[in-house]
This record gives structure tokens, sequence and C-alpha cells, in this order.
């Protein structure tokens, strides 16, 4: 039976009401007294010498308060990257410095070279365009081997090449997985690409700066998914503001997908140009600067070979992936290829010899960091793949050669480094069979022919480590922050609560879902909790929303908090009671005595803790209000199958999906609708990949697709209906709601399904296809066919 | 946006005075091109000179010949409800952006700015239509001049456009994935006096007439007739979302789902 509140029950998502209409209130709703307004001026060459900025004419006109450039910020820190990673040889990766304006180079299109603060944003921009820049072009470098090469452009002059690291994991295994794949049975090997993606979130990111002559505070509006992080970044590293004296908030965000957990140039500007100026300072992207500015995604070039038995046992794995950094380290750039990527190689299967190699690359491009999935979609790409090529090659069933290798035993240490606590895998697999009824398929695909139509399956397990994560696991492996989650719970006099987060909720639905858990712990009315994020005044230092982290790790600090608040609204009950702590009960929100009719209700009890005149005062506080912070001792594992099902024209090459289904194991379930929702989103994004978006450059590292007018997006049309289930639950061992994580599955596990999907379409009409790279456009698809 | 003047003429007289004005002036149909233009700081006209309020120029009617006549400032909402007599040139209008663009976007405004990749260029040239001007008639056939180039003058207004009604006729169109605009677009139409195949998105010269499409259509309107004929991929647009040779390939197709279509 569904549930109808509390965890479990499909509860309408609350924040919707003003989402949908109109009452939201984002930062670009803000506008703040005697404010001004920023415009970049940014390079429209990818690499070059700086040699002169003349602002002399943009100073005179009209409505200009200020033109900064990079010389007002040589004093400034730059933007600060948040991990670093050892090489294979021990040493620190090479970590450039990252001005927040440009100076003596710019590295990208998009490079910020100076700013200017006027009445208007159009006298800004008009003033921008009076701004005389003299740069010396220098050659671009845009393809990550090439600029590997010696002799290539340096993109930072100071460092010895634009290798950022060459990291090897696991590095003791490197000769025994070499051993392994060149003594195996059968060794499939496939080179790919995991193409560069923009983020696009509805919402364009934006910054108002302030501050208080008065209280001598700064404070900083942002489009942020976790403002501590950027007031402990933007504050210690780039302004030198202590937290006292800095306050961020993110309200509502429409829409990160990781685009913006990263600090960026304009915030630090805006805050610091408002103190400079003693006026509030705005800047909105557009979206156009959103496509040169914000953090790119993915865009690695892998080879990966994958070594078998002669039973058709995974012995061996060996990748080998060039990782684009971009022109500059964005916040948690290192990361993403090495620990969010290399410890997910094992994916669902028992292989034993896992070898990853990443070499990060310096590019004139846009800074690359985390996009929905950050690391985990391109480990779950090329092992997805490699083993749909190694069962083409072998003659099995691809589905039965990835049953035969599950890990089936939990807990399973893998290879690399981590160990998945529990998990399902067949049954994940077998709910998948079931929901996307293959039994039909041989009908679908006749009737496909009958229309001169190719029809192809495809399908693949996925797993990801979410609940980021154990702070000194991440300590050890170079991240610069703990990645606990924190909340308070502040119950009032009459009985309601507020919950203060430090997860900060762009999206996901928290303020629902949140409530559930809490109010279900207590046994009352979801709609006397109230969720509050997104603010450092009035929230606990936690590290935001990013990895699918918020319900495992911020959820978990809540319901410690709430554990908090119920032992001692105990203590209060037992004492009105006058009965034993022990005896008390708490059920559908009402305190009672057990095996008497003696109770008092939730109310009668928050009441006694604000107006204690009845209270016991020598042994406990007044008052009700518990923070707790929760620091995860594992990451979590979910996990799934995903199968796929399209429709190719082979006169056009186009690919149309005719099905997609996902059975997912996320662990319990808090609210099964916003989970289906974040699935659903997460597919769209992760179709997006496998068949339009596409950011590409130039060879001078121009940026090809800056617009929708090139970048293609995935439309309500270019997806299907989605068959989702959720059923098959393995809870997760080590977090109190025993929760896993949903946000970024969909993103993950999608795109391999649609390009095995593509290639089995191809293979079945005769075609001689192994691979084509994402996305599989009807123009990429067609050249295939009709390649050689 | 830099800053401009606007006006908002009610009669065809008077724009072409605010045309004649200044060579600075900037018609404006319904500004789903000049808009965005003008956002990006691209154009910097002195005065835009909207059409959209002219009645003369808009709304659809039948003339003697029995040719469709469309007036300039009509909406591609209003031409894909209007044209019934016409259903090829209905569903072209009825597919071209989406609902936005259609309420707002003009068929003069698109067959001024003659994008490559437009719909309506087709349309004109396929079916051997006439553009009226505020000076003159221009055949279709000595209208499109290239890319974003047209037989219009400086200063000349679109006022109406005249299609002959077509025996058979569709239009078929391979959308290029991100704008949605054609990568490749078809418009077959069958005459008495023969057939006429336009071609937009393919050419770096804009739309243009398949003559040996039309001439092995003539003798028989089948998309059999069609095998054995190619377009070279030189001279096709070659970018981002396919190569000349995947352009010239479509070209192919697209006709022959379009004779399909028109039956």
């Amino acid at each position: 039976m569904p549930k109808d509140s509390g965890i479990g029950a499909s509860s309408k998502r609350r924040e919707d009401v003003r989402f949908l209409t109109g009452a939201g209130h984002y930062t670009d709703d803000i506008d703040l007294r005697g404010q001004a307004y920023v415009h970049f001026l940014r390079s429209d060459v990818a690499h070059g010498t700086l040699k002169n900025v003349d602002t002399s004419a943009a100073e005179g006109m009209p409505g200009v308060v200020r033109v900064f450039t990079g010389a007002d910020f040589a004093e400034v820190g730059g933007l600060p990257c948040g991990w670093q990673i050892t090489d294979r040889e021990g040493n620190p990766m090479q970590e450039p410095p990252h001005p927040v304006l440009a100076q003596g180079k710019v590295r990208h299109v998009g490079d910020p070279i100076a700013a200017v603060v006027a009445e208007t944003r159009e006298q800004a921009r008009d003033a921008a365009e009076a701004i005389e820049v003299d740069i010396d072009d220098l050659p671009a470098v845009v393809d990550m081997k090439a600029a590997l090469k010696d002799g290539a452009p340096k993109v930072h002059d100071d460092l010895t090449s634009n290798l950022c690291y060459d990291w090897g994991f696991v590095e003791e295994n490197r000769e025994a997985v070499d051993a392994a794949i060149k003594s195996a049975a059968h060794v499939t090997r496939l080179e790919l690409r995991n193409n560069r993606l923009v983020a696009n979130p509805m919402e364009p990111r934006v910054a108002v700066g302030d501050f208080s002559r008065s209280t001598g505070e700064s404070t900083l509006y942002t489009t942020s998914q976790n403002p501590h992080v950027i007031r402990l970044l933007m504050g210690a590293f780039v302004l030198g503001i202590p937290e006292h004296k800095l306050r961020v908030v993110a309200p509502d965000v429409g829409g990160g997908f990781g685009s913006k957990i990263f600090h960026y140039a304009e915030e630090a500007f805006c805050t610091f140009a408002a103190k400079a100026l003693n006026r509030p300072v705005k800047w909105t992207s557009s979206r156009s600067e959103a496509f040169m500015t914000d953090a790119h995604g993915r865009d690695h070039v892998t080879t990966i070979e994958l070594a078998l038995d002669k039973d058709n046992n995974f012995v061996a794995l060996r990748t080998e992936t060039h990782a684009n950094m971009g022109a500059y380290l964005s916040t948690f750039a290192p990361s993403v290829p090495t620990w969010l990527h290399g410890t997910l190689m094992a994916g669902n299967y028992k292989t034993p010899l896992i070898y990853v190699n990443v070499k990060a690359v310096f590019t004139n491009t846009v800074p690359v960091d985390a996009y929905r999935g950050a690391g985990r979609p391109e480990a779950t790409f090329q092992l997805e793949r490699v083993i749909d090529k190694a069962a083409r090659e072998l003659g099995v069933d691809p589905v039965e050669l990835r049953r035969q290798n599950f890990v089936t035993e939990f807990p399973y240490a893998t290879p690399v480094a981590v160990e998945y606590d529990t998990g399902d895998y067949h049954a994940t697999l077998d709910k998948l069979l079931e929901i996307a009824d293959l039994a039909g398929f041989e009908a679908r695909l006749a009737e496909s022919k009958k229309n001169g139509k190719l029809r192809g399956l495809g399908v693949n397990c996925y797993i990801e480590a979410c609940g980021i994560a154990p702070s000194h696991l991440v300590g050890q492996l170079g991240a610069r922050a703990g990645l606990y989650e924190s909340a308070t719970v502040r119950v009032n006099a009459t009985g309601g609560l507020v919950v203060m987060t430090g997860s900060h909720s762009h999206g996901q639905g928290h303020e629902t879902s949140f409530a559930q858990v809490v109010a279900d712990m207590i046994g009352i009315d979801e709609n006397m909790v109230e969720i509050v994020h997104g603010d450092t005044a009035n929230t606990p230092m936690g590290m935001g929303t990013y990895g699918s982290r918020s319900l495992a790790v911020g959820g978990s600090a809540m319901v410690r908090a709430t554990e908090k608040i119920i032992a001692k609204a105990r203590k209060i009950a037992a004492h009105l009671m006058e009965a034993s702590e022990a005896d008390i009960e708490l059920k559908n929100g009402q305190f009672s005595v057990a095996g008497t009719d003696k109770s008092v209700a939730w109310g009668d009890v928050t009441l006694a803790a604000y107006v204690p005149h009845n209270y016991p005062l020598e042994d406990i506080e007044p008052g009700l209000e518990e923070t707790a912070f929760y620091d995860p001792a594992n990451f979590t594992y979910p996990a799934g199958a995903y199968a796929c099902e399209v429709e190719l024209d082979p006169d056009t090459g186009k690919v149309t999906i005719e099905g997609f289904a996902a059975a997912d194991d996320f662990g319990n379930v808090v609210n099964p609708m916003i989970v289906e929702g974040q699935v659903h989103g997460g597919l769209a994004q992760g179709i997006g990949q496998a068949l339009l978006e596409n950011c590409a450059y130039d060879e001078d590292g121009q940026l090809l697709s800056a617009s929708y007018m090139d970048y293609a997006m995935p439309r309500a049309d270019d997806v299907p209906f989605y068959k989702v289930d959720h059923s098959c639950q393995t809870p997760c061992t080590h977090n109190p709601l025993g929760v896993k994580g949903c946000g970024e599955a969909g993103a993950i596990g999608s795109p391999p399904a649609v390009v095995n999907a593509v290639i089995d379409a191809l293979q079945r009409a005769g075609r001689d296809v192994t691979h084509i790279d994402m996305p599989l456009s009807p123009s990429r698809v067609w050249d295939a066919m009709n390649r050689g | 946006m830099y800053a401009f003047d606007i006006e908002r003429p009610t009669t065809l007289a008077e724009a072409v005075k605010h045309m004649a004005a200044s060579e600075e002036n900037q018609a404006l149909g319904g500004g789903q091109t000049l808009i965005p233009t003008l956002k990006q700081r691209l154009a910097s006209p002195e005065k835009l000179i909207s059409l959209t309020g002219i009645d003369e120029i808009r709304g659809i009617c039948e003339d003697d010949a029995g040719r469709i006549c469309i007036g300039a400032a009509t909406t591609h909402s209003e031409v894909a409800a209007g044209t019934s007599a016409f259903p090829a040139l209905a569903a072209l209008a009825a597919n071209i952006g989406d609902p936005a663009v259609r309420n707002r976007g003009t068929i003069g405004g698109s067959l001024a700015n003659n994008d490559p990749s437009a719909c309506y260029p087709a349309a004109a040239l396929g079916s051997g239509a006439t553009i009226v001007t505020d000076k003159r008639e221009i055949a279709a056939d000595d209208y499109f001049e290239g890319m974003f180039a047209t037989a219009l003058d400086e200063g000349e207004i679109i006022t109406e456009v005249k299609f002959p009604v077509p025996q058979k006729a569709a239009y078929m169109k391979f959308e290029q994935p991100a704008s949605r605009f054609a990568l490749v677009g078809v418009f077959v139409a069958k005459y008495g006096d023969g057939v006429r195949v336009a071609v937009t998105g393919a050419s770096e010269e804009g739309v243009f007439r398949w003559s040996e499409a039309e001439a092995a259509l003539a003798s028989d309107f089948s998309a059999g007739a069609l095998d054995g004929l190619s377009l070279p991929g030189e001279g096709m647009i070659s970018d981002l979302h396919g190569s000349g040779d995947y352009r010239a390939h479509l070209v192919g197709v697209m006709t022959k789902r379009a004779v399909t279509a028109a039956g």
C-alpha cells in the first residue's frame, strides 16, 4: 500500500507551487538600493599575450562608475582549486594560478579581461566596447594529445608542459594488469571519446555583491549549489574576508547539474567591487556568456582494453584516458577523472585486476569540471561499451556476459579502492528485462523492417559511488575540504519545526522530501516541518548539494539532529507524566507511558520546553534545538540496469528512441515520485549526451557550438515515455535512512544503453560498425554506415 | 542592444516614407531573426520600421488567376491556418520553428531575410511564386540571389507573395538537430506545365532548383524516377551538423519523400 505521508509517500513537491506560479525568488530577482551593473569584457581569442588594456575612453562614457582590469586584482588571490592530485611519481599536480581578471595572458575565448561597472547594464556594455585591447595572438592548443607533444604552445608559461598530472591507479597493479592482458584468451579494445558538454541549467549564473559600511560585512547573493563552500573558498583564498564578515546567500536556484558547485571569478569580482565602490554590484550572465564561462563537463578521450579468459570471465581491465582540464583548474576539476572515475572502473563486475591511467591536460578551452555524474558516466560508458563489444566479438549474449561476471557477494572490495556495501545486480537486471518487454522485441523489429527501418536494443548496467563522501578518505586522496553535512533542527514552542540544512535544493525537492523524513520520525504532519537552506547566516556549515549526496549525507545529519530532539523531548515527556524515561514511547506525535493510558501530545512537550514552569531544569536546559554533523562511513553504491530500444532510418542516419527502461536500486526511497522525476531528468540528459549534445571547438579554439542554434539540447519529442522502476531495494548499510542517492543515475547509466542500441541496430542489419562517438547525430551515423 | 527608435506605421505609404528617410532605417517584420541579431549587437539600425501594424499587407486571399495571395505581414500561424487550398504550403508554415516563432514570424520577413536554411524560400521558389513589393513584382526565379541576398533594393518592402496552386505538392524538411532549421528541405510541386523542385538548407548559394530532378519528374512523377540522380557534395554547406556529401545525399532522400508524400 502506498503511504500518504512520511517516508515512502509520494508527497507533492511543496516548492512547485511557487516555482510554477512565478513566485520563486531567484538571484536575479534581487535588486539592491543603489545597485550598479557590471559587464565583463571577454577575450574573443583563445590564446594571446595581453599587451595593453586602454580603458581611458571607456572611463569617460555615460554612467560608468569604474573600469577594473587585471591590475586591480594583482594583489588579490586567484581562484583556488579544491583538490590536489598526486601523480604516478608521487609529485603534486601542476597547479597554475587562476586570476579573477586576466593577468598578462588570455587563455580561452571568454576569459575576462576587464570589467566595467556602470549605472545600467547597457551603459556597462557600451563602455566595454570602448576599451581598447592590444593582444598578440598566440597559437591555441585544443586537441589534448597535440597539447602534450614537444614544442606545443604552453597554456601556462610557468608550467613545464600542458600536462596537469599523469595519474596511475592502482599503480602497484600496473605490471600485473599488463601481464594478464598479454596472456589473456581474448582482449577487446575500444577507443572512444566522451563528448564535451555544456551544463545549461535553465537559470544562468547571477552574482550580486553587497557591502555594509555599518557592519563591515560583505554579502554575496549567488546562484550556487553550496553557499558555505563559496564563502570558505572566496573568503579565505581569494578576498581575505573572514567568515564572520562574509555572508553568502543562494536563494532559489534554477538548476545546476554541477556547474554551480564551483567558485567563479564573477562572484569574487562582485563581492570585491561592492566593497571597493561601496555600492551593490550585479552581474547576470547572458546565455551566450554561459556557453563560454560555465564550467563544461566530460571531454575524455579513452582507450580501454578488457581481457577475458577462455570461459569469458573478466580477468583484467586497462584504461588510458586523456582528460581535458581546459585553460584553468576549476574548483573540483582534478578529482573528476581520477577519484570519481578510476574508483568506478570495476563497475558491477568482479574483474580482479584493474589499472587506470589518466593524463589531465591544459588546453585553450573553457575549464572542465563536474557535470551530473562527474567521472562516473565516463567510467560507466567505456566499461559498458567495451563489454558490449566483447560480447559481439565472442558471439555471446551481452546480457549473459554481464551476469556471468557480476559481483554477487557483499561487502565486496574492488581492486580500485572502494568497498560496495550492498547490492543485487541480478535483481535489477531481472526487473529490467521484465519492464523492457524484451520478449516483444522480435515482433517490433519485424515491424520496423517492414517500414524500411533498422531497430536495435541496448542493455547495460551501472554502478556509482554517491553519498559523497567520507572526509578522512577524501582527505587522503587530495581533497582540500571535508565532505560531511550538517543540520540544525529548531522546534518552536507550539510544535512546528524548522530544519536548517547545509544541503542546497536547486530542483531536487528537498523542501518536500526532507520534511517527510523529520515528520515521519516524530509522527506529525509534514506541513509542520519547514526546510531552510541556502544562506550561510542561518544554516550550519555544510558542504552543499552534488554527487547524489543530499539525502544520504544531509538527510542523515537531519536524522541525527532529530534523534537528539526526540531524546530530549522524551525526558521532558517523562517529567510531565511523572514516569520513567525508559517507559516513554513516541507514536503519531504522542508521548505515552508504556502499559498505561497516560499520554502527552508533541505540542505539550514543546511548549513545556519553552515555558519551563513544570520542567526538570536541574537535569536539562530549556528549549528544543539540536545540531548534528554527519560524516559518512563509506560512499553509497546505487546500481541498476538500463535498456534502450532505438529505430534508425538508414536513409538519413536519424536515430529515434522508441523505448527506455530503467531498473534502479537506490536503497530505501523517501518519495517515489521525486525519485522517478530525478531519474527522468537524468535519462533526458544522458540521452542528450548520447544523441544530441556536442560542445565543439575549432582548431583555433573558437567555440563552434556557442548557442542553441548549434548546441542541441534534448526536447520533449527527443525522449520517449520512460519505464522506471526502483522496487529492487538493498538498503545502504551504513547510513540511518538506508538510502543511496538517485540524482545522477539516469545520466550515468543511459549513454551506453543508447550507443549499444544503435550499434545493435546496425549490426543486425549487417553493417560492420563497432563504435560511433557521441553524439550519434544523424550525420555521424550516416557517415559510419557509409564509411569505406 | 544598441539604442534605436521605432516607428509603427499603419499604412504602406507611411512605411515607404520612413524607409526612404534614411539608409540606416531597417524594416522589421516579426523580428524572429532581427531581434536576436540586435540583442547580440550585430546590427545597429537608426530606426526600426515595424510592418506588422499595416493591415493592407496582412491577410490571405485568392486572386482572379486562382493564386493564393499572402500579405507580407501575415504570420506563419495565419498561413498555416488559412491556406487549405494549398496544403503543402500550410504544412510548411505549420512546421516552422515553434508556436512562439510562428505567432510572430512573417512570410515577408522570412523571404526578405532569405536565410539559407529557412523554409519559405523553398516554398516560394518551388511554387514559382511572385514576390510583390512596394515598387514591382519579382518572379521567385529572379528573387533569390544567394545566402541572405535577394533582388530587393535598399528600402524596398515586400507587400505580398502570390502562390500559384499546384496539382500536387509536398515539403520535406530534415531538421538540423539544434536549431531545427532545415538541414535540408525540399519543396516539390507539380503544375500543368511542369514540376518544380526547390532545395533549402543545403547549398552555400542558398535556395536553388534541382533541374535534373525537375526534368525526371516532369515525365514520371514518382520517387522511382529519381533513381540514379544525385547532386555533388561540392558547394554544399559543410558544418558541425553534416558534411556537404551528407547534405547532397539528403537532398535525394528528401526529394523522393516529398514526391511520395505529394502522391
